[in-house]
């Protein structure tokens, strides 16, 4: 009964996850957050086995942590998806495998399409990579994009636009597949996941206490505020 | 004490609506159910059909009861829409994609199948008869309340002999005006204003509940229970084929067609822009 849901957007990636860690029939916790930071611009969200989760992300976010010390630079979200899979992969065929359903999310300063940007003001702090165009003083700058990776615990991986694991799969990929578009803003990406909470609200049997959101852009990683107190209207 | 108390307060039936009373006279005057099917001469016929159909613990079983569907229905202002898929399967076998699973028991009260499909055409059938037969005795049409009410208490009568049927009964009558109900085989009789029952059921209610409201125009109430059918038969496996979708009004149900999903399907992503998920090219 546990949540997980990504969206992406024309400049953002929004993830959710449900705040309530339960065991048996018992909440134990309220306000959980599943998910880990592994770079400036990459989330992982978590649901599965109790224990796996919670060792499998850090396990991955150490990783990831200690190739961005050794190299200097850090993985983009494609490689962070590629790596976290085979992880699980390799533990799949171990004699304890990870029972551990992710979300990856991440904004790509490498992706999206060339623009061409005066050399003059230096923005590849901001993200994206120049390549300088010695002739007229242009330089070739990535727009960046946003990604998403549906990863289970048999280890498939598969980038997509929208994404949920557990239950919520069966009630919001419905929705999301009549309301999603790739180019949506910021402000009709929260409409959508809250279209998304309020259905599973209505429908699931089990309270699943709200949700932590994220998101990310360029800028990083930021935690947004999700008010859905207001009570769901049903038929 | 107790003896007190029960001679002074009233039974709950007297302040029931008056529909109440006429579906204890109607029940009284049904012919006693036949139970004399052939049963398996075993104890249990229960288990033993469990044992023989149950695909899910044993794959190998030797009967597969042809399941999966999704049926919604829901009540607006100008009446109730009803709208089906087509598929039916037995195990992964694709059995059927023109099934009509929408059954027109009158002019004016529709009833959907959802589960065993010879326990759904069977008794729907069987129901069609009855509400007939009532119409004929009474000089007038059956309640929809009435009618539920004859299925939900027939499959009641065979409970733990492994019928699987859930079933909407819609109809418009001067009585109830438009009213909708749920019976399924476990006894479960339900009035409301929207249900999705069948393996797709979850993927119907996602986009209904995201659109529903009760003063929806016919159009957009005609579009949204297409739409909603769509959604389920993109996601659920077990759902598919053509889309059968009814409007039933005051002077009885129109039919709007039984429209194949794959035109729909695309003419939705390739207009609209929906389902994003899906692409056409190969990059």
């Amino acid at each position: 009964m546990e949540v997980l849901l990504g969206l992406t957007g024309r400049d953002f990636v929004l993830m959710a996850a449900s705040k309530a860690a339960m065991r048996g029939a018992t909440i134990l916790k309220a306000s959980d957050d599943k998910t880990r930071e592994l770079t400036k611009h990459t989330l992982m969200a978590y649901s599965g086995e109790a224990g796996d989760t919670v060792q499998f992300a850090e396990y991955v976010q150490a990783n990831v942590a200690l190739y961005s010390m050794r190299n200097d630079t850090d993985l983009g979200p494609g490689a962070v998806a590629s790596f976290t899979r085979s992880e699980l992969a390799r533990s799949l065929r171990s004699r304890s495998p990870y029972m551990v359903n992710l979300l990856l999310g991440g904004w790509d300063v490498l992706g999206g399409k060339d623009v061409e940007v005066e050399s003059e003001t230096k923005e590849g702090k901001e993200g994206g990579s120049d390549a300088q165009d010695g002739k007229n003083g242009k330089a070739i700058k990535k727009t960046g994009c946003a990604r998403l990776y549906w990863i289970d615990y048999l280890a498939s991986q598969a980038e997509v636009p929208y994404a949920a694991h557990g239950y919520a799969q069966y009630y919001c990929l419905s929705i999301l597949d009549k309301h999603h578009h790739p180019d949506i803003d910021f402000d009709q990406g929260m409409k959508l996941l809250k279209m998304c909470s309020d259905e599973l609200k209505r429908r699931l049997p089990i309270d699943f206490k709200g949700l932590v959101v994220k998101v990310m852009t360029k800028d990083g990683i930021r935690e947004v505020e999700f008010d859905d107190s207001a009570p769901v209207k049903s038929a | 004490m107790d003896t007190l108390v029960a001679r002074y307060s009233a039974p709950p039936s007297q302040h029931q609506p008056l529909d109440q009373d006429e579906q204890e006279e109607l029940m009284e005057a049904l012919p006693p159910l036949s139970l004399k099917f052939a049963l398996p001469p075993i104890a249990q016929p229960s288990s033993w059909l469990r044992t023989m159909t149950d695909d899910h613990a044993n794959p190998n079983c030797p009967i597969k009861i042809a399941h999966g569907t999704t049926t919604l229905a829901f009540r607006f202002q100008g009446g109730i829409i009803v709208a089906t898929d087509s598929r039916a399967t037995a195990g992964n076998w694709i059995a059927s994609q023109t099934v009509k699973k929408v059954i027109e028991i009158n002019n004016c009260l529709l009833g959907t199948m959802a589960g065993g499909a010879a326990d759904c055409q069977y008794w729907l059938a069987y129901l069609g008869m009855q509400c007939r037969l009532h119409e004929l005795r009474h000089k007038r049409r059956i309640s929809v309340a009435a009618a539920s009410k004859i299925l939900a208490n027939l499959v009641y009568s065979y409970k733990g002999y492994g019928l699987s049927m859930g079933t909407m009964c819609a109809g418009v009558t001067p009585q109830e005006g438009p009213a909708l109900y749920y019976i399924d085989s476990d006894g479960t009789r339900l009035a409301g204003n929207l249900f999705c029952v069948g393996s797709g059921q979850t993927f119907a209610y996602g986009v209904l509940d995201a659109e529903y409201r009760y003063d929806l125009s016919e159009n957009e109430a005609l579009e949204l229970g297409r739409r909603s059918i769509l959604a389920a038969t993109h996601r659920d496996a077990f759902s598919g084929g053509f889309i059968n979708l009814y409007h039933v009004k005051e002077d009885g149900w129109v039919k709007h067609g039984f429209n194949d999903t794959n035109p729909i399907f695309w003419k939705t992503k390739l207009e609209k822009g929906e389902f994003s998920n899906v692409t056409a090219d190969l990059d």
